[in-house]
């Protein structure tokens, strides 16, 4: 909409013949400039360049619906008024229905605690059918660090829906309609996202996930601040991907260290940092999400995984709709499930805190429960 | 006056100097025939030109009518539509008394904080409460939510809505307890219909729709806010020349509040918040630089301390610095339930 021609709006001939002359021929550079500005370049008087602004942004700008119109279409349409059930009942509950559409989900945590687990009971879990509480619909899955394992997902499909998955034509079937993608650098992500945009809908794609969105980025040599830049236009570029098809879009990241020092305050906090009052995430937690703050702020839900005196969670974070539930999982050879239905409400930022104790005897227990 | 003061176009101006006329008192006795043989233009763009210069010849030395600059108001008459300006409230009664009353009609807000300390719920929130109908001590407008990052979820609105009109029956049997005909009558449903929501792509789709909220608005004149949710998304990308940035924002930030007085709304902006480095630590600040937080008339912060979710009033000009707790409830916005909670002064 943005890059519509000028020469596509219907402005009286003259000052559309200007805006030509004067090289201005996308909607965009008209709207960037202010209106003094305009009337320098274009030298026309001040009246006809307001009614020519005001004509572009009228068609520019997009049409409203009432939040009303918006809900009914949801619900209409969609899939469980726009909700992809996980399977585990609590999560499901807490979030609405499952895992919203056409925003970001991000699973967070430390290395080993599941992320990649739970993708892949997610891409199995889509590419059912619907009376199995599926998308009946093709995953595409970026695995960025090679992690992807089909010898998992159909253990995982065979021992969760034995009845489809015993039989080989079946088997194929539903794995045949996850799409893996191995993109080797950012830029070859950046073109495979652009190939699917186009062929999203009419290849029935019904979930995409990104397993990890921080392997993509550490790979390349650029640091610090500019790793932010790097990340902003494929940001905006998922989410608007995830928008306009409507599909869930999962996407993974891991977490760093974190410099007890390098907590972060307002500058009219200053003050009360030497008083007393300590943040609990301090006790015990070392870790925060990687990634950065603009990519904290554009995924639209976060669940937190991490390892808690020996006792794996996965917390709701941030979520437009739910509260800050935590549940206890563990991993078993159907995937993941969830210890207990009813979460424990955590308060503060401790929700956002991401601990990783006693996790090593975790992984040592699961290898073996795994046989 | 000069002659580069009135909002004429270059060439004409270049002819009004090449013919000798440079300043405005020079315009002042001559005709429009005249004018229009000696710039060599047509008689009808002479009179357009001497129609201009006229009027901005009347600002200055206009004082045949009462206010010695054309437009201006005097204080004791702003103290009244002051004092007779609706608030908006937040559904949290602290909040709304550092408020002074709730969100200021006809003024900018600015809000920011972390992810998920609560803006996009504090939007909704504000969206639903200002349909509070006048009975109930609210403006009983419809509300207008620019969405840019897609984080508006309809069932949380919903949920919101649900809880307003059930306080509002509360309230009701609560005051009213003989007067049945103070029957709630308003349905969740009808509070999401008055809610406007617009979906942004692109800081042009942003720009052009607010251009165009001078021609909406006059067509629906019951809307009393707008929520921008985030005026940032869009601007943190793509943008290689800052001062182009700045610009854009600065300008998009003075058609905010001239509509925001032009229709007495409130305007509310929801920030993100960017990390900086000054006197060698990190420190938190909201996005979008120094010169975007001149531009705002008030701002607030929305900040975790402790286990409590806190709003401080970092920039205002008529309120005091405090800061206030509340939470983040099913029901949404509300009081925080800490027994040790007080309000702070800065």
């Amino acid at each position: 909409m943005a890059n519509k021609l000028i020469s596509e709006i219907p402005l009286p001939k003259s000052i559309a013949n200007v805006f030509a002359a004067r090289n201005i021929s996308t909607a965009k550079d008209a709207l960037s400039l202010t209106e003094f500005e305009l009337m320098e370049l274009l030298d026309v008087g001040l009246t006809e360049v307001r009614s020519a602004l005001s004509q572009i942004s009228e068609i520019i700008a997009p049409p409203y619906q009432t939040a009303l119109s918006l809900m009914e279409q949801r619900f209409q349409n969609e899939h469980l008024g726009g909700h992809f059930p996980t399977g585990l009942k609590g999560l499901d509950a807490t979030l609405c229905g499952g895992i919203p559409f056409g925003v970001l989900t991000e699973l967070v945590g430390p290395a080993g605690i599941g992320k990649t687990q739970f993708c892949l009971k997610l891409s199995l879990l889509a590419s059912l059918p619907a009376n199995y509480g599926g998308l009946d619909g093709r995953v595409i899955y970026f695995d960025v660090e090679s992690k992807f394992s089909s010898t998992r997902l159909l253990e995982m499909g065979l021992r969760s829906f034995p009845e489809i998955f015993q039989m080989k034509e079946m088997a194929q079937e539903m794995a045949g309609r996850i799409l893996v993608l191995r993109p080797t650098s950012l830029s070859e992500f950046t073109q495979h996202l652009q190939q699917i945009k186009v062929s999203l809908l009419q290849n029935q794609v019904k979930m995409l996930v990104i397993d990890s969105m921080t392997a993509l980025v550490s790979g390349e040599h650029e640091q610090g601040s500019h790793k932010q830049q790097t990340l902003s236009w494929h940001i905006s570029f998922i989410k608007s991907l995830a928008e306009l098809s409507r599909i869930p879009v999962v996407v993974t990241n891991q977490v760093r260290s974190h410099n007890q020092n390098e907590a972060p305050h307002y500058s009219f906090q200053v003050q009360s940092r030497d008083a007393t009052i300590e943040t609990p995430s301090r006790y015990g937690s070392h870790l925060v999400a990687a990634l950065g703050i603009h990519w904290a702020h554009a995924v639209t839900t976060r669940l937190v995984l991490e390892a808690k005196s020996g006792q794996r969670f996965i917390k709701v974070a941030k979520s437009p709709i739910s509260p800050p539930l935590a549940f206890p999982f563990h991993i078993s050879s159907l995937g993941i499930l969830l210890l207990s239905d009813e979460g424990m409400e955590l308060m503060g930022p401790e929700i956002n805190s991401i601990h990783c104790q006693g996790h090593n005897e975790i992984i040592n227990f699961g290898m073996e429960s795994l046989d | 006056m000069e002659i580069w003061r009135p909002p004429i176009s270059a060439s004409q101006r270049g002819k009004l100097i090449s013919a000798g006329y440079t300043s405005l008192s020079s315009l002042s006795s001559i005709s429009s025939s005249d004018l229009a043989r000696e710039l060599k233009v047509s008689e009808s763009e002479a009179l357009d030109i001497l129609k201009v210069v006229s009027h901005s010849r009347g600002l200055e030395i206009s004082n045949a009518s009462c206010s010695i600059v054309e437009g201006a108001q005097n204080a004791w008459d702003m103290l009244h539509d002051e004092e007779s300006l609706m608030h908006l409230t937040t559904s949290s009664a602290d909040l709304d008394n550092i408020l002074g009353g709730g969100i200021h009609c006809k003024e900018v807000t600015e809000i920011g904080g972390v992810p998920g300390i609560g803006k996009t719920q504090l939007g909704i929130q504000i969206t639903v409460n200002v349909q509070i109908p006048h009975d109930f001590g609210g403006l009983g407008g419809k509300a207008i939510y620019i969405d840019t990052e897609g984080s508006f979820m309809v069932e949380r609105a919903f949920q919101i809505a649900e809880a307003c009109i059930e306080d509002m029956s509360e309230y009701n049997r609560f005051l009213r307890k003989d007067f049945q005909a103070c029957e709630i009558r308003m349905q969740p449903k009808d509070i999401l219909e008055n809610i406007f929501y617009f979906r942004i792509c692109s800081y042009t789709e942003q720009i052009a729709l607010i251009n165009y909220f001078d021609k909406f608005i006059s067509e629906h004149k019951d809307v009393k806010v707008v929520v921008v949710d985030s005026v940032t998304f869009h601007f943190r990308q793509d943008f290689d020349d800052m001062a182009l940035r700045t610009r854009v924002l600065s300008g998009m930030a003075l058609k905010l509040m001239k509509l925001a007085k032009k229709f007495s709304l409130a305007v509310v902006l929801l920030n993100q918040v960017t990390t900086k480095h000054t006197e060698g630590s990190f420190q938190l600040a909201l996005a979008l630089g120094d010169s975007w937080s001149h531009t705002c008339t008030n701002r607030i912060v929305l900040y975790w301390n402790g286990n409590e979710r806190y709003a401080y009033i970092d920039k205002s000009p008529s309120l005091r610095s405090a800061s206030a707790a509340y939470s983040v409830t099913a029901r949404g916005i509300r009081n925080s339930s800490s027994s040790c909670k007080r309000i702070k002064m800065m």
